[in-house]
């Protein structure tokens, strides 16, 4: 009976949170390792264009960027003004099209390289012969799947 | 004064700073997600022979280098696309095998004869800005979309986005097959046929 009432009349003893920080370090850690800030530096301008008919891109890992525009701001001593392709992290000629195209391929596993998107990130103030050159280079290489990329807004807002 | 001890550092707040952070993190980053208008470019081919098109079954849209749109020849506003490009493809004026018992257009003989024949010709020449090119394109799926989401209201009683949706969302409840089914049967009804001509060298 005795050893009954010895704990009863015991105090809770305190629960100890020293490793609650660990915890929420390993959270902490998780979410920046995971979150992608952004995967390569734009070095075109990339003002993208108003569309609302637009669908989702669900699966990013198979989207295959290309940007188009002019050089920005920092880079036109060097690049010049003229509108220019971007692919991965430089700045790329029509030719390098199909070359980029063939490497994303091999990157992707066999059963999905026919879903292969190419997400076409251009500047508003492009000239529509540089896309369709793009386009051309894209048919070329049997990349036929593109979506034009743009923001969400009426479309009566691209003629402000 | 020299006995002092160095106190212990009360851990408690850490967990609190920690907190913080995390959820400074999590309002922060932002998985951003892409979206766009979705297009299939025709595969190259020798174009020997191209399939023989009626006069009236072509919608053509020119874009010129200031962002004008000349729609059949006509000079047109942006706003007034989709409803021209809804009447050209709803027209169903065919008779006999290409009669079109769904559309509830005009039924002008001089346009489209059925939504299956219709071809919209979008052209533009290299000078077109991109915006305008978006904006055009943007307006003409606008005018698929319509029909497909009326035909698709009165056949299955959702819109054709809301079929869509339900069949890429990985908990739908029905028959997934069946849906397809009928995410296919609109789109013949309608299919998309949007011509992107080679923009043309000679600016017009």
């Amino acid at each position: 009976m005795s050893k009954f009432k010895k704990k009863k009349s015991g105090d809770l003893p305190a629960i100890s949170t020293a490793s609650l920080p660990d915890i929420v370090f390993m959270l902490l850690f998780f979410f920046m390792v995971v979150t992608v800030m952004r995967d390569t530096s734009i070095k075109v301008k990339n003002r993208l264009p108003y569309a609302d008919e637009v669908e989702k891109l669900e699966k990013k890992d198979l989207i295959m960027y290309i940007y188009a525009g002019e050089p920005s701001e920092r880079y036109q001593s060097v690049a010049g003004t003229e509108a220019r392709i971007q692919l991965n992290d430089k700045y790329a000629s029509l030719k390098d099209i199909k070359q980029f195209v063939f490497e994303e391929r091999q990157d992707t596993r066999e059963e999905l390289k026919q879903a292969l998107i190419a997400g076409l990130k251009v500047d508003k103030e492009t000239n529509m012969g540089l896309v369709s050159d793009i386009k051309t280079e894209l048919r070329e290489a049997e990349a036929l799947k593109i979506t034009y990329i743009t923001r969400k807004g009426e479309a009566l807002k691209n003629l402000e | 004064m020299a006995r002092r001890s160095a106190p212990e550092v009360n851990a408690g707040s850490m967990a609190d700073i920690a907190f913080l952070l995390l959820i400074f993190f999590l309002v922060t980053t932002t998985i951003e997600t892409d979206s766009g208008i979705n297009r299939k470019l025709p595969p190259i081919q020798d174009e020997q022979d191209p399939p023989p098109l009626k006069e009236r079954n072509i919608f053509i849209v020119l874009i010129n280098s200031n962002g004008d749109l000349l729609v059949e020849d006509e000079p047109m506003d942006l706003k007034n696309l989709k409803q021209a490009a809804i009447q050209f493809l709803d027209n169903g004026g065919g008779k006999g095998d290409e009669a079109c018992n769904y559309c509830r257009g005009a039924k002008d003989p001089s346009s489209s004869d059925n939504p299956v024949k219709a071809v919209i010709s979008l052209q533009n020449n290299r000078l077109t800005k991109y915006s305008d090119y978006i904006a055009v394109q943007n307006e003409l799926v606008a005018a698929y979309n319509e029909l497909r989401d009326r035909e698709a209201k009165r056949l299955f009683g959702v819109t054709f986005q809301e079929m869509e949706k339900a069949f890429k969302s990985e908990n739908y409840a029905g028959d997934k097959d069946k849906l397809k089914e009928r995410i296919q049967q609109i789109k013949d009804m309608y299919p998309q046929k949007l011509s992107e001509a080679e923009p043309k060298r000679t600016s017009s």
